[in-house]
């Protein structure tokens, strides 16, 4: 609060660009290493659309997938652990990818960065 | 007495379209603005889907031509006037024919990327067009010559002058986006190390086998494609090209430095034609190209009788709806050549 009173109320608001070339693209490739199917994604969102957890929290595969390609990897960790392994969503996906694997290796790959 | 037909253009809708109502017994004469037959395929490399050689292509269909054709070159048509049942068309050196038919297959300009100044082509070194990187595939040198290194990231901008209020053209230009896909798998060919980015508002890959190679972009050469369209490029210190794009999907503004820009240039109406169709009174389209009768049953034909079109005179198409509507120009003008003797 002082804080804020200090500052007349003004605050500096962080940059939210993605800066590509920049962010970290170690994961991605590592991820893709051990399941291709993160290349093959569209981005439909059928996995996001057809999610058990997506019905009462904003967990969202498709975003996940595309935030490890960006290398938008901020408090992505958490959010992954959030799927339950259902394999709804392997079931609806139009491109045949392995969708439970590549929720597995994405956790496995930002828990071995530390991330 | 065989019935003359002047075919305006010696691309690959004139080509087929005079081969065929020449074989039909009429007497053509292709009249081609440039010293070679052609067109726009003799600066093209490869042709989706199946990758081809744009020089194989023309080869085929030089075979099915018959010398009785009648070419003529370096003849720039600049009026065609209807005149007691016939037509008088002139070309710009002052040469002259009557025919008793024209096909108009006069084809299309690229967009001018020029235009599209924030875009950088033609200020920046980087950043070139998806015609001059077929003339590159073509020379065989690779992208060294122009960069001086081997590559490590190259971007892809579809849709530039198509589906763009600003450019004045809202159209389509249909086959700018399996070209990008194609181009992008040549590169990653040639250098299998860089990393390739397409930015894209819609992928439409509507024909035979485009999802397929689409397909194969992503899961064979790991081609990454981006949902936004840039809004502006600049260059940085180093010649980079710094584009900014908002990920559509992700809901943020995106930055990222190229080694090179590539520019899918569209396809734009050729100015000529659509003053030749203007001082005929022909019927108009908002985007200058010639307008069909009927768009289902009668896509060759124009109110004057006698005065046909086919392939990309009508609108943006891709090499194999080129050629299917030159052949179905072909049966109109037959059928109209019988019905006036």
């Amino acid at each position: 609060m002082q804080d804020s009173a200090s500052r007349f109320g003004y605050f500096v608001s962080p940059d939210r660009q993605i800066d590509f070339d920049r962010n970290n693209h170690e994961v991605a490739s590592k991820v893709a290493a051990a399941e291709p199917g993160l290349n093959w994604c569209i981005s439909c969102g059928t996995c996001a659309a057809t999610c058990t957890a997506a019905k009462f929290t904003d967990f969202s595969l498709r975003r996940i997938i595309l935030q490890v390609k960006r290398g938008e990897l901020k408090g992505l960790a958490r959010e992954a652990q959030k799927c339950m392994l259902c394999g709804k969503c392997q079931l609806v996906c139009p491109r045949g990818i392995s969708t439970r694997n590549l929720i597995l290796q994405i956790n496995r790959v930002l828990q071995s960065e530390n991330l | 007495m065989s019935k003359h037909v002047a075919v305006v253009g010696a691309g690959i809708a004139g080509i087929e379209a005079a081969s065929i109502l020449n074989a039909m017994g009429h007497s053509i004469t292709l009249i081609e603005k440039n010293e070679i037959l052609g067109g726009h395929i003799n600066h093209w490399h490869q042709l989706f889907p199946n990758r081809r050689q744009g020089r194989d292509l023309l080869e085929k269909l030089y075979e099915k031509m018959d010398d009785s054709i009648q070419v003529q070159y370096g003849k720039e048509i600049t009026s065609i006037k209807p005149f007691s049942g016939k037509f008088i068309v002139t070309a710009a050196d002052g040469w002259v024919t009557n025919a008793d038919a024209v096909l108009m297959a006069t084809g299309f300009d690229l967009f001018d990327a020029h235009k599209k100044e924030e875009y950088g082509y033609g200020i920046y070194d980087h950043v070139i067009t998806s015609a001059d990187l077929e003339e590159i595939f073509i020379q065989g040198e690779g992208l060294n010559p122009r960069l001086g290194k081997d590559p490590q990231r190259i971007g892809f901008i579809h849709c530039v002058g198509s589906r763009d209020e600003k450019a004045g053209n809202i159209y389509c230009s249909k086959v700018c986006c399996i070209t990008a896909v194609k181009q992008a798998i040549e590169i990653k060919e040639l250098y299998p190390s860089v990393e390739v980015y397409c930015f894209y508002m819609d992928l439409r890959m509507f024909g035979r086998h485009y999802e397929e190679l689409y397909q194969e972009a992503q899961e064979k050469h790991n081609i990454q494609f981006i949902r936004g369209r840039l809004s502006e490029a600049s260059e940085n210190k180093q010649g980079g090209v710094v584009v900014k794009v908002e990920d559509t999907l992700l809901g943020k503004p995106l930055k990222l430095t190229l080694d090179l820009l590539v520019l899918m240039s569209g396809m734009v109406a050729p100015v000529a034609v659509t003053n030749m169709r203007d001082k005929l009174g022909l019927a108009k389209v908002d985007d200058g190209f010639l307008k069909p009768v009927d768009p289902h049953t009668q896509a060759n034909l124009s109110e004057l009788p006698g005065f046909f079109m086919a392939g990309t005179a009508t609108g943006p198409k891709t090499i194999t709806d080129t050629l299917t509507d030159a052949r179905s120009a072909a049966l109109e003008i037959d059928r109209f050549l019988k019905e006036i003797i």
